[in-house]
C-alpha cells in the first residue's frame, strides 16, 4: 500500500467520525428538532459567521471511545462574526437536550482556554437541558468555572455574549445571566433557576414557564435579557449586530496580502508519511509545503538555522501567510543533547524576536543509553522543556508521526499549553511505541520471577503481551486522543497550512512578546 | 461663445454651398449623396434640438460630421443623459414635466436665444408636429429645420389629412357614415392623437358609443383635442410607411418603405425595410402615393406617409403623414445609404435634393423599451447600470442613455434603437437578434427579450408580419437554457467579491470548514419573482458545485463545465453599496449575469430581515414610482379579491391596484395626490383565514 492510500483511508475513516459528529443525536432527533422549526448548531452557526469566511472547528471528536455521542454534545470553534475572530460555542440540542457531560464540560473549558490566551469574544449559542444527571458528580464542582470564565473574560475585556434559543436552566441560566450581552429567542429561550415543579416543591407557588424564564418576561421585567429575537434567525442577526459593535482592534495588524502559495504542492503531504513510522521522513519537504513560497517579500521559503549541528531536529524561519515563524521539527525521532542544545537556543532566538513557534511533531524521544546519560542527556532535554515552558511567544503544534515520551514534553506536548495543538490522522502518542512498551513490560516481568526465584512463563506472557501492545496501541491512535481532548483536532494534513493560517490570525487578537526569562539552565 | 444677436439670424451669411451626407451604413462602397452644386442658400451655425435623448444624439452626429455647432435642452431629469455632455452647449430648462420642460414653447425659443442658436431641430415627438411652435421659431428669425406650418397644419388634421388624399388621388379608407354590423370591427381613433394612444378597436356595435365618449375624454386630456373619428378597422393588416424628403419647392424623393407591422399596443417595436412581402407593383404604387401625398402640400423636409396595407388584397389605404423625422428613420438610411438628418438640414438651408440611391440590402430596427412585457408593458424607471452592445459591423445603435444613466418615469421608455443591415432580411434578423441577445442591459427589466423572440420567431422569419402578432405572443420571460448555471455563476462570483473584501483571514480558502457539515447557501430572486437556490462548498480545492465543475471562479468571470460543455459567466454586482455584500442586510443588491445563452438579473435575498423592515402580509406595494390617483376603499372596509383599493398614475397610465384576497382593509396610507416610490406599501388587506389560524 503506498503512502498516499494509506493517509487516504484514513482520511476516509476521519470523515467518518466527523460525520458521526455532525449527525449529533442521529436522524430521528435531528428531523424533530427541524419539525420544531429549530436549527442545528452548526446552522447556527453558518448563520452566525460571514459569508464565506472560515470555520475552524475545535475538538470535534471530543468524547470518542466513551459512552457519550461523538463531539460532546456541543460544538466549538472559532469562526469570524462582522469581521471578529470569535470563540464560538453551540449545545448540541439533539444530543440528550443539549445536557452537558463531562465531555462537554471539558470541550467548553478548552475553548474558553482558546478565547483568553488569544483574547477572542465569544458568543454562546445556549441550548441544553443542563447537566447529564448520571455523572453529575464529574461536572458539578468543576462545572463552576464555566462561569467564572465568563465573567472574567468579561473583566479582561473579552465580551461575552449568549444567545439563548431554548432551555437554559437552573445552573445553565448563569451562562446568559454571567454574559455581557443576553438576547432571547420569543416562545423558545427558558431560562429560570428553578422549573414550575421545582417551584411547587419548594413554594408551593402555582407557576409556569413563561411566568418564570420566558423570553418575553426577561425582556421587558426581568431585564435579563438585552434583547427580544422574532426568531432564531433574528437572534443571530441581533448577534451580529452585537459584535460588529464592539469596536474590535486586533493587537497586531495583519499583514499585506502579498505572500505567495507554497513553491511545492501541498498535495504531496500525502505521499509523504510513511506508513510505518519507524521509516523518518524530511520535515523540510514538509515546510516547503505549508509555509510561503518564495515571493517579493519572501526571499527564501526556509532559513535554516545550525544545520550542521544537531541534524536530528532540523530548526528555522519561514513565513506563513506573510507571518514570521520560527520551526522545530523532528528529522530523524531521536533528539539528543546537541539537539535539546539547538531546540534551546532557537526558542532564545524566536523569544528574543517576538517570533511564533511552530512545532512539527514525529519523535521517537530523548536517545538512552550509557553514552548518552553520561553525555548529559537529562540536563540537556530539561533545557529544551525549560524553554518551551517560559517561552512567552505563541507556540503551535502539528503531530505527523510519532510524538513519544519526554519527545513529546521538549517539542510542547499538550501540557505545555501550547495555543494550538493538532494532530495529523498518521499521528501515534504514547509514553513509548506500543511493541517496546510491551516489550518493556516483558522483561521487567521476567526480571520479577528471576528476582523471586520463579520460573518466568514466556509463553504464558506472550498473551498478556499481546493484549497490552493492542491496548497501548489503541490509546497512542489520534482518535481517542483527540477523543480525551489531548488535541484540539484530528486534520487532514493537507490542510495544515490553512489551519495555522487561521491560528496564526487568531492569535493577533492579543499583544505577545518574547521573553528573557527563562528557568535556570544546567548547560 | 459668440454673444446671441438679437433676431438670432443677423449673423446669418449667405455663402455658396453644396452639401454632403454622410454616409451612416457601414458598408459605405458607394459616396452617398453625391456633391451636387447648389444656388446661393442659408448656412446654420449653431442648430438647437428641441428635444431630448436619443434623437437630440442622432441630430448631434450629423452636426458634427456638417461642422454645425450644437445646442441641447434639457429638464432636471435628463441633465446626466448622454446627448447633453455631446451638445457643444446645453441649455437647462428647469422642472420635469414635459409641460414645462420640452412643451414649452417660450422656454424652448429663450433658450435658442441664450444659446445663439439659428436654427431649431424638433426631433420627433414633443413640439416636432406643432405648427404654432413652428411658426414661432421662424418669427423669432430662425431656420427652422422641419416642414413649413402650414403643412404640419394640413397633415394634423387627420380628417383634413383625409381629404386632402382623397382629392390627390390617394386611396383612404372611408369611414362608414352610418355603421352597421357588416363594417364590424371598427377602429375609433384620436384626430390628434399618435403612437398609438386614444384608439380602440370596437367589436361589437353596441359598445361603439362608449368607446367614442371614452376615446374623446382620452383624446381631450391627452392632446387637448377631443376629436375623434371612425374607420374600418383590417384584421392582420400592416403597417407600411413611405419614406420622402422634400424642398419645399415640389421635389419629391422617395426614400423607399418600411414595414412597422410589429407592434404592441398599437406602438410599433420592430421596424423594417424594405417591406418584406410586397410586390413591386404595389411597391411602385406605394411609393407614387407617397410622392404625390407629399407633392399635394409642396412638402419641405422629412416626412413619412403611412398606409394600411391589405395583404390579403393587395390594397393600400392611407393612414396620415408624419410631418417629421421618424423613429425609425434609421432602416431607409441603410438601405439607401443616406442621411437623412443632412437631407433635413440641406432643404431648411434652401438647398435641393440628390436622388435616392436604390434600395441594397434589409435593415430591421428594433426599439428597446424600459419594459416589462409580462406586466402589460409596465414602463420601468430607475438607473440603468450597464447599456452595452456588441460592436461589430452592420449593427447600428441610436442610443439615449449610457451606463449609470437613471430613466425616469416623466419620459418615454425608449432606451435605444438598435439596428441591423445585412444583405438579406434573414441575414439582418439573425444579426440583429444575436446582438440584442449578447448586449449587456443591467438595471432594468427591458423587452429586449421579446425582441429576440419576434427576431428569430418562424413566423416572423416568413415574413407573416401583421399588427396583432405580438397579442399574447414573447411577452412571458423566457427561460434561458443554462440559467440555473448562471444563478451558480453569480453566487460564485459573490463569494470572490467577499471574499476580496475580508479584513482578516484574506489567505483562507472561501468558506473553509475543516469539519463538513452543510453547502452555503445562495439566495436569489429572478425578475419574475422566482426564488433560485444555489448550495455550493468552498475548501481546500476550490469550489465545488453538484453536477458541476468550477473551472475558474473570479469576482467578473465565473467559468463552469457541465458534462463536457464549458461556458463562462460575466457577473456584475449593483447595488446601495456593492462592497457592502458581505453584510446581513443586502440592501438591495442585484448581480446581472450574461453569458452567450443568454442573460439573467437576479436580486440577492438577504440572510436576514430586521423585523422592523419587514411588509406586513397582506401589504399592497405601489408596482411602479407614481401618484395616487383615488383611494377607493376605507379602512375597516371588507373587501373581495381583486376589487380596486387605489389607482395609481405613473408614465401617463392608470393602473389599479387591486386587493390580492378577500379581506380587510386594515390600513391605508396614501391619499389621493400623493407621490409614492417604487415599493412603498400602500395599504395593508388583511384576510379573515389569518384571523382564523390566529384563534
Amino acid at each position: 500500500m503506498t503512502n498516499r492510500a494509506a493517509m487516504l483511508d484514513k482520511l476516509a475513516s476521519l470523515d467518518e467520525e466527523h460525520a458521526l459528529a455532525v449527525l449529533g443525536g442521529g436522524e430521528k432527533y435531528v428531523a424533530r428538532h427541524h419539525e420544531r422549526g429549530k436549527l442545528l448548531p452548526r446552522e447556527r452557526i453558518e448563520l452566525l459567521i460571514d459569508e464565506g469566511s472560515a470555520f475552524l472547528e475545535l475538538s470535534p471528536l471530543a468524547g470518542w471511545g466513551s459512552d457519550f455521542a461523538v463531539g460532546a454534545s456541543v460544538v466549538t470553534g472559532i469562526g469570524v462574526i462582522e469581521g471578529v475572530e470569535c470563540m464560538i460555542t453551540a449545545n448540541d440540542p439533539t444530543v440528550k437536550g443539549g445536557a452537558s457531560n463531562p465531555w462537554t464540560v471539558k470541550k467548553i473549558f478548552r475553548a474558553s482556554q482558546i478565547a483568553e490566551e488569544n483574547g477572542l469574544p465569544s458568543v454562546s449559542l445556549v441550548e441544553s437541558g443542563g447537566a447529564d444527571l448520571p455523572t453529575q458528580k464529574e461536572i458539578f464542582i468543576p462545572g463552576g468555572k464555566l462561569f467564572r470564565d465568563i465573567t472574567r473574560a468579561s473583566a479582561r475585556k473579552q465580551p461575552t455574549i449568549a444567545l439563548v434559543f431554548g432551555n437554559s436552566t437552573a445552573g445553565g441560566a448563569y451562562v446568559p445571566g454571567m454574559s455581557d450581552y443576553t438576547v432571547m429567542v420569543k416562545e423558545q429561550a427558558k431560562v429560570f433557576l428553578g422549573g414550575p415543579p421545582l417551584v411547587k416543591m419548594a413554594t408551593g407557588e402555582e407557576s409556569d414557564d413563561e411566568s418564570l424564564g420566558g423570553a418575553e418576561m426577561h425582556a421587558r421585567t426581568s431585564g435579563l435579557a438585552d434583547y427580544l429575537a422574532e426568531d432564531e434567525r433574528d437572534a443571530i442577526r441581533i448577534g451580529r449586530r452585537i459584535v460588529a459593535r464592539l469596536n474590535w482592534r486586533k493587537a497586531t495588524a495583519p499583514p499585506a496580502h502579498d505572500w505567495a502559495e507554497p513553491d511545492a504542492d501541498p498535495d504531496e503531504l500525502l505521499d509523504l508519511i510513511p506508513t510505518d513510522l519507524k521509516e523518518p521522513f524530511d520535515p523540510r519537504e514538509v515546510i516547503a509545503r505549508i509555509c510561503d513560497g518564495v515571493s517579493a517579500t519572501n526571499g527564501a521559503v526556509f532559513d535554516e538555522f545550525k544545520p550542521l549541528y544537531g541534524p536530528s531536529l532540523v530548526v528555522g524561519w519561514a513565513k506563513l501567510h506573510g507571518r514570521p515563524i520560527g520551526i522545530l521539527a523532528n528529522a530523524q525521532g531521536v533528539l539528543f543533547s546537541e539537539e535539546a542544545q539547538k531546540a534551546t537556543q532557537f526558542v532564545q532566538l524566536a523569544n528574543q524576536t517576538d517570533t511564533p513557534l511552530l512545532f512539527l511533531h514525529n519523535t521517537t524521544g530523548y536517545m538512552v543509553g550509557k553514552d548518552y546519560e553520561q553525555g548529559g542527556i537529562i540536563k540537556h532535554g530539561a533545557m529544551m522543556i525549560n524553554a518551551i515552558s517560559n517561552s512567552t511567544v505563541p507556540h503551535l503544534s502539528v503531530i505527523m508521526g510519532a510524538s513519544y515520551g519526554a519527545g513529546n514534553y521538549g517539542m510542547n506536548g499538550r501540557a505545555f499549553d501550547p495555543r494550538f495543538l493538532f494532530t495529523w490522522p498518521s499521528a501515534k502518542s504514547a509514553v513509548m511505541g506500543p511493541a517496546q512498551l510491551a516489550g518493556v513490560l516483558e522483561i521487567v516481568a521476567q526480571q520479577s520471577a528471576e528476582a523471586k526465584g520463579q520460573p518466568f512463563d514466556a509463553e504464558g506472557f506472550k498473551a498478556i503481551k499481546e493484549v497490552v501492545e493492542a491496548q497501548i496501541e489503541e490509546q497512542s491512535m489520534p482518535y481517542f486522543l483527540s477523543g480525551m481532548l489531548y488535541d484540539d483536532g484530528v486534520i487532514d494534513p493537507r490542510d495544515t497550512r490553512t489551519i495555522l493560517g487561521i491560528c496564526l490570525s487568531v492569535i493577533e487578537n492579543m499583544p505577545y512578546a518574547g521573553t528573557d526569562r527563562f528557568g535556570v539552565f544546567r548547560p | 461663445m459668440p454673444a446671441p444677436t438679437d433676431s438670432g439670424c443677423s449673423d446669418r451669411d449667405l455663402h455658396p454651398t453644396t452639401f454632403f451626407s454622410p454616409p451612416l451604413r457601414s458598408s459605405a462602397n458607394n459616396a452617398a449623396g453625391t456633391p451636387k452644386p447648389m444656388g446661393w442658400c442659408l448656412m446654420i451655425k449653431r442648430l438647437m434640438v428641441a428635444n431630448r435623448a436619443e434623437i437630440a444624439s442622432r441630430v448631434f452626429r450629423t452636426c458634427r460630421l456638417l461642422g454645425i455647432e450644437t445646442v441641447a435642452i434639457h429638464s432636471d431629469a435628463d441633465a446626466g443623459l448622454p446627448y447633453v455632455g455631446e451638445a457643444d452647449h446645453a441649455v437647462h430648462l428647469p422642472g420635469n414635466t414635459p409641460a414645462e420642460t420640452y412643451l414649452d414653447v417660450d422656454a424652448v425659443l429663450a433658450a435658442a436665444k441664450a444659446a445663439g442658436a439659428d436654427a431649431i431641430h424638433p426631433g420627433y415627438g414633443f413640439l416636432s408636429e406643432n405648427a404654432a411652435f413652428a411658426r414661432a421659431v421662424e418669427a423669432a428669425g430662425l431656420i427652422w429645420v422641419g416642414p413649413t406650418p402650414e403643412s404640419i397644419e394640413q397633415m394634423g388634421s387627420k380628417i383634413g389629412a383625409k381629404d386632402l388624399m382623397r382629392a390627390a388621388g390617394v386611396p383612404v379608407l372611408e369611414a362608414p357614415a352610418e355603421p352597421t354590423e357588416a363594417d364590424l370591427p371598427l377602429l375609433v381613433k384620436a384626430s390628434a392623437g399618435g403612437g398609438g394612444r386614444g384608439m380602440r378597436i370596437v367589436r361589437a356595435l353596441a359598445d361603439l358609443p362608449g368607446e367614442i365618449a371614452t376615446a374623446e375624454a382620452e383624446a381631450a386630456s391627452a392632446f387637448g383635442d377631443g376629436t375623434v373619428f371612425v374607420e374600418p378597422y383590417v384584421e392582420n393588416s400592416r403597417h407600411v410607411e413611405v419614406q420622402v424628403v422634400g424642398d419645399g419647392r415640389g421635389d419629391v424623393v422617395v426614400f423607399g418603405e418600411r414595414d412597422c407591422s410589429i407592434q404592441r399596443r398599437h406602438q410599433k417595436v420592430v421596424e423594417e425595410a424594405p417591406a418584406p412581402g410586397i410586390s413591386e407593383a404595389v411597391r411602385a404604387a406605394l411609393h407614387e402615393a407617397a410622392r404625390n401625398a407629399a407633392a399635394a402640400v409642396d412638402y419641405r423636409g422629412a416626412g413619412t406617409v403611412e398606409f394600411l396595407y391589405d395583404p390579403a388584397t393587395g390594397r393600400f389605404f392611407f393612414l396620415e403623414m408624419n410631418t417629421r423625422l421618424q423613429v425609425e428613420h434609421p432602416v431607409s438610411e441603410l438601405v439607401h445609404d443616406v442621411d437623412l438628418v443632412a437631407l433635413q438640414i440641406a432643404v431648411a438651408e434652401g438647398g435641393s435634393l440628390p436622388s435616392a440611391q436604390a434600395s441594397a440590402g434589409h435593415a430591421i430596427e428594433v426599439r428597446l423599451y424600459a419594459e416589462d412585457p409580462a406586466a402589460d408593458y409596465q414602463p420601468q424607471s430607475g438607473t440603468l447600470t450597464m447599456i452595452d452592445f456588441p460592436g461589430q459591423p452592420g449593427i447600428r445603435v441610436d442610443s439615449g442613455y449610457q451606463s449609470g444613466s437613471s430613466v425616469s418615469t416623466h419620459y418615454d421608455a425608449m432606451l435605444a434603437k438598435v439596428i441591423a443591415h445585412a444583405p438579406t432580411r434573414e441575414q439582418a434578423a439573425r444579426r440583429l437578434a444575436a446582438a440584442l441577445a449578447r448586449a449587456k442591459i443591467h438595471g432594468l427589466v427591458t423587452n429586449r427579450d421579446m425582441l429576440v423572440a419576434v427576431l428569430r420567431d418562424p413566423a416572423f422569419l416568413a415574413g407573416e408580419v401583421h399588427t396583432a402578432f405580438l397579442e399574447g405572443h414573447h411577452t412571458d420571460p423566457p427561460t434561458h437554457p443554462g440559467q440555473g448555471d448562471a444563478a451558480v455563476a453569480a453566487a460564485l462570483a459573490l463569494a470572490e467579491r467577499t471574499r476580496e473584501r475580508r479584513t482578516v483571514q484574506r489567505g483562507i480558502p472561501v468558506a473553509y470548514r475543516n469539519v463538513v457539515s452543510q453547502p452555503q447557501v445562495t439566495d436569489f430572486e429572478d425578475g419574475a419573482g422566482r426564488e433560485l437556490r444555489v448550495e455550493w462548498f468552498g475548501g481546500r480545492d476550490g469550489y465545488t458545485v453538484e453536477g458541476l465543475t468550477v473551472v475558474d471562479a473570479a469576482v467578473e468571470l465565473v467559468t463552469l463545465e457541465r458534462e463536457g460543455l464549458r461556458t463562462s459567466y460575466e457577473v456584475r454586482v449593483q447595488g446601495h453599496d456593492p462592497d457592502d455584500v458581505h453584510r446581513d442586510i443586502h440592501r438591495d443588491i442585484r448581480c446581472d449575469v450574461d453569458w452567450p445563452g443568454g442573460h439573467l438579473a437576479l436580486a440577492v435575498k438577504p440572510r436576514f430581515v430586521d423585523p422592523a423592515d419587514a411588509v406586513a402580509t397582506g401589504s399592497l406595494l405601489a408596482p411602479m414610482p407614481g401618484t395616487v390617483i383615488s383611494v377607493d376603499v376605507e379602512a375597516g372596509q371588507s373587501v373581495e379579491a381583486g376589487q380596486t383599493v387605489l389607482v395609481l398614475e405613473a408614465m401617463k397610465m392608470q393602473h389599479r391596484v387591486n386587493a390580492p384576497a378577500s379581506g380587510t382593509v386594515t390600513e391605508i396610507d396614501v391619499k389621493p395626490g400623493d407621490q409614492v416610490a417604487a415599493g412603498a406599501v400602500l395599504a395593508v388587506v388583511s384576510t379573515g383565514s389569518t384571523n382564523e389560524e390566529m384563534q
